[in-house]
């Protein structure tokens, strides 16, 4: 299987800017893994994180910069850049499992955001493997409920810049 | 400040980009627009669909190279108007529509001739706009007029609502447009010319391969220039036929499918494409795994996605056609033109043992292939041909002999029958001096027959010359060819409708020609009536079929030139 690609995309914060990106994928035939949205630091503009998994990566981002709302694309490289996403998991749980449940957790930094007699609610946020670590953990309990943000993403700084600034 | 209606600032913006003309249909939604049209400074052309007047402002834009306006309402106006920016975006014609929206506070709520045009027509416009206050409006349309015109032209649609156009603003000239995500690279990078010109230097078997990016790009000259500088042998694609004259020595013709066997061979046969403003379309190259094996390709086109779309080039060029033809010329310099001598040597072979052909017997069926040379030989020298979709247009393609652009307009992407009635009435309209010829089949003219009557009433006195068989021609064809001669849904009835009454109901004159020795006479008078529209029908052999022929998705190596290579 082709590997995810992930792409940060400045767009114009206009109505229908998510429509137009999500039209061209489907019209395409581009498939989406998961698209996250939110303004950028420019005023007036938005940033995209979409993963794709996409044999034909150059034609994505060629098609993509048709669009006159998109302002600039940049192909993340995960070994220079962070990728987090969140998760929020309610997972069976009743006052025997409680505590072995809450260790797990402690370990993958999930805290608990609702406690109930049945289930803990664990909200946890990391990398998409971490994320995905913990779940196989904790489904042998059962899993009730499992929501995950799209991935956001972001280069880290330039190496030789780094050293520049700080030495 | 004075204070006018959004209606008024919409007229005035139009003004302000010096349209000429605008095409369309009012409704409730645009009433109000409407109103201050009629003080307008440009004229305007009431069609009787708006598909119509969609492709009006097509055969506007194709026979100019100026932006064609359409007008319409909210609902089944726009909704009707997807056809036309469908059509538009896959030819790249340059094209803005102006729809009319319900009121603000209705949209959302299903109120009466709602439709979501925005969306509907997002995948069929180059981009478009849903205007939410009147002072927004002269930008707008400044911004839709710039994006339309420039880079790959295309459709642009702006949606405005009632109240929009209603409401009081001030004016205020648009300022000058600036996008942050849409900056088109027209000049080519000098190193990737420079790549080229080695390659074309070193080549035994070159071809140009070109398209309507040459005609967009106003770059025939420079392509005639080139192609004397370095010998090649030029192959126009539908789209490009015009591009350069037909009459150069050095010209093929159109290639793939219905192409000519000359040029689709030497495409298979070489060792380097020059492919300038083309897109390696589907009807071009069959299947694409098994076209031109040998070559090496250099790919030039203003639109970076079709580079590497369909085959990955040796040398990318993003750029205008016009620009990096120059550009390549000035490289070239005073370069020796290459022989080539081995190559047209194989060429003119080819030529010579696969010329076009047909059979017209004196007293047998009428052969549309007949009727459309007579017409070319007696046709006004810088006459336009508008045509539709199917036989009749291959036909056309292959037997017209175009001396300069934009003399060619038909529907080649999209293939939208109907094509040719209107868009020969927006190409009449703007090229009001020269003879408009539209070359129609007898399926395509019943779908937009009724712009007749827009053409009658508006005193817009195209030609039109009905190939009638009785058929929706190719349909036929394919079903003759590949369905057993199952003839499925395809036969349309010889006598209906009477086309000379028809066209005469509308204010048309009516010909007909059903034997060979009354086409000349037909063509004439059709040729010279100029005070009204006229409708020839040529009643021709329905079992006439379009050859040469590469069965769809074949490879272009296996070429049927007749019945005979069945």
């Amino acid at each position: 299987m082709t590997e995810q690609q992930v792409l940060s995309v400045l767009v114009e914060n206009k109505p229908g800017v998510l429509a137009r990106v999500s039209s061209l994928f489907a019209r395409r035939g581009f498939n989406i893994h998961s698209l996250a949205v939110g303004p950028a630091a420019e005023p007036g503009l938005s940033k995209m994180t979409i993963v794709v998994r996409a044999p034909e990566l150059e034609q994505v981002k060629k098609q993509l910069h048709k669009l006159v709302n998109v302002v600039k694309i940049t192909e993340l490289d995960p070994g220079s850049s962070i990728e987090r996403e969140i998760m929020l998991v309610r997972v069976r749980a009743n006052s025997r499992q409680r505590s072995e449940v809450l260790q797990l957790a402690t370990i993958f930094r999930a805290t608990p955001v609702d406690v109930g007699v049945d289930s803990i609610t664990f909200m946890v946020t990391g990398s998409p493997t971490k994320l995905n670590d913990l779940l196989e953990l904790i489904r042998p309990f059962g899993l009730v409920d499992l929501v995950k943000s799209g991935r956001i993403a972001i280069n880290r700084e330039p190496k030789a810049r780094k050293l520049k600034a700080v030495g | 400040m004075g204070m006018i209606t959004g209606a008024e600032i919409l007229i005035k913006a139009l003004e302000y980009q010096e349209v000429e003309t605008a095409f369309g249909i009012p409704g409730g939604a645009i009433l109000p627009a409407y109103d201050p049209l009629i003080d307008a400074g440009f004229r305007h052309v009431l069609a009787r669909h708006e598909q119509g007047a969609g492709h009006m402002a097509e055969g506007y834009a194709w026979a100019t190279g100026k932006v064609g306006v359409a007008i319409a309402t909210s609902g089944p106006g726009a909704t009707n108007l997807v056809t036309p920016l469908a059509d538009a975006l896959m030819d790249s014609v340059p094209i803005v529509a102006i729809t009319g929206q319900v009121p603000t506070h209705a949209v959302g709520n299903d109120a009466f001739q709602e439709a979501h045009t925005t969306g509907i027509t997002m995948p069929a416009t180059k981009h478009n706009y849903f205007v939410t206050h009147a002072e927004e409006i002269a930008q707008t349309v400044a911004e839709a007029f710039h994006l339309a015109s420039t880079g790959r032209p295309g459709p642009v649609l702006v949606d405005i609502p009632k109240d929009v156009l209603n409401a009081r603003v001030p004016w205020r000239d648009p300022e000058p447009v600036a996008m942050p995500g849409y900056r088109p690279t027209t000049s080519p990078h000098p190193r990737r010319i420079r790549e080229a010109i080695r390659l074309i230097e070193s080549a035994e078997r070159p071809v140009l391969y070109v398209g309507g990016g040459i005609i967009k790009a106003g770059g025939s000259e420079a392509l005639a220039a080139f192609a004397r500088m370095t010998n090649m042998p030029v192959i126009t694609t539908l789209m490009g036929r015009g591009a350069i004259s037909d009459h150069n020595p050095n010209t093929l013709g159109m290639p793939g499918m219905h192409g000519l066997y000359a040029a689709t061979t030497a495409m298979q046969k070489a060792d380097l494409l020059v492919a300038i403003g083309v897109r390696f379309d589907d009807r071009v190259t069959g299947d694409p795994d098994a076209f031109a094996p040998f070559a090496k390709v250099i790919h030039a086109d203003i639109d970076p996605a079709e580079i590497g779309k369909v085959r990955a080039p040796e040398v990318p060029i993003v750029g205008d056609a016009r620009l990096i033809l120059e550009a390549m010329c000035e490289r070239w310099g005073d370069t020796p033109t290459p022989e080539l001598e081995k190559w047209w040597t194989t060429i003119r072979t080819w030529q010579e043992r696969h010329p076009l052909r047909f059979e017209q017997q004196a007293d047998g069926p009428l052969k549309p292939q007949h009727v459309i040379s007579r017409l070319r030989d007696r046709a006004d020298d810088d006459a336009i041909v508008v045509s539709g979709v199917g036989q009749h247009q291959m036909w056309a393609s292959q037997y017209w002999r175009f001396d300069q652009p934009r003399h060619w307009i038909n529907s080649g992407g999209l293939g939208t029958m109907g094509f040719a009635v209107p868009a020969a009435i927006g190409a009449k309209v703007g090229m009001p001096d020269q003879q408009v010829i539209a070359v129609d089949g007898d399926g395509c003219f019943q779908m937009t027959v009724q712009e007749l009557i827009t053409a009658a009433y508006e005193r817009i006195p195209i030609k039109v010359a009905l190939f009638n068989n009785a058929a929706h021609g190719m349909v036929r064809q394919w079903q003759r060819l590949f369905y057993n001669e199952r003839f499925s849904a395809s036969d349309l009835g010889q006598q209906l409708p009477d086309y000379p009454k028809l066209a005469e109901s509308m204010g048309c004159a009516g010909l007909r020609a059903t034997r060979v020795d009354e086409v000349d006479h037909v063509i004439e008078t059709m040729l010279e009536i100029d005070d009204r529209p006229v409708v020839a029908e040529f009643v021709v052999d329905r079992d006439e079929m379009v050859f040469p022929m590469v069965p769809a998705g074949g490879s272009n190596d296996i070429v049927l030139n007749g019945p005979e290579d069945l």
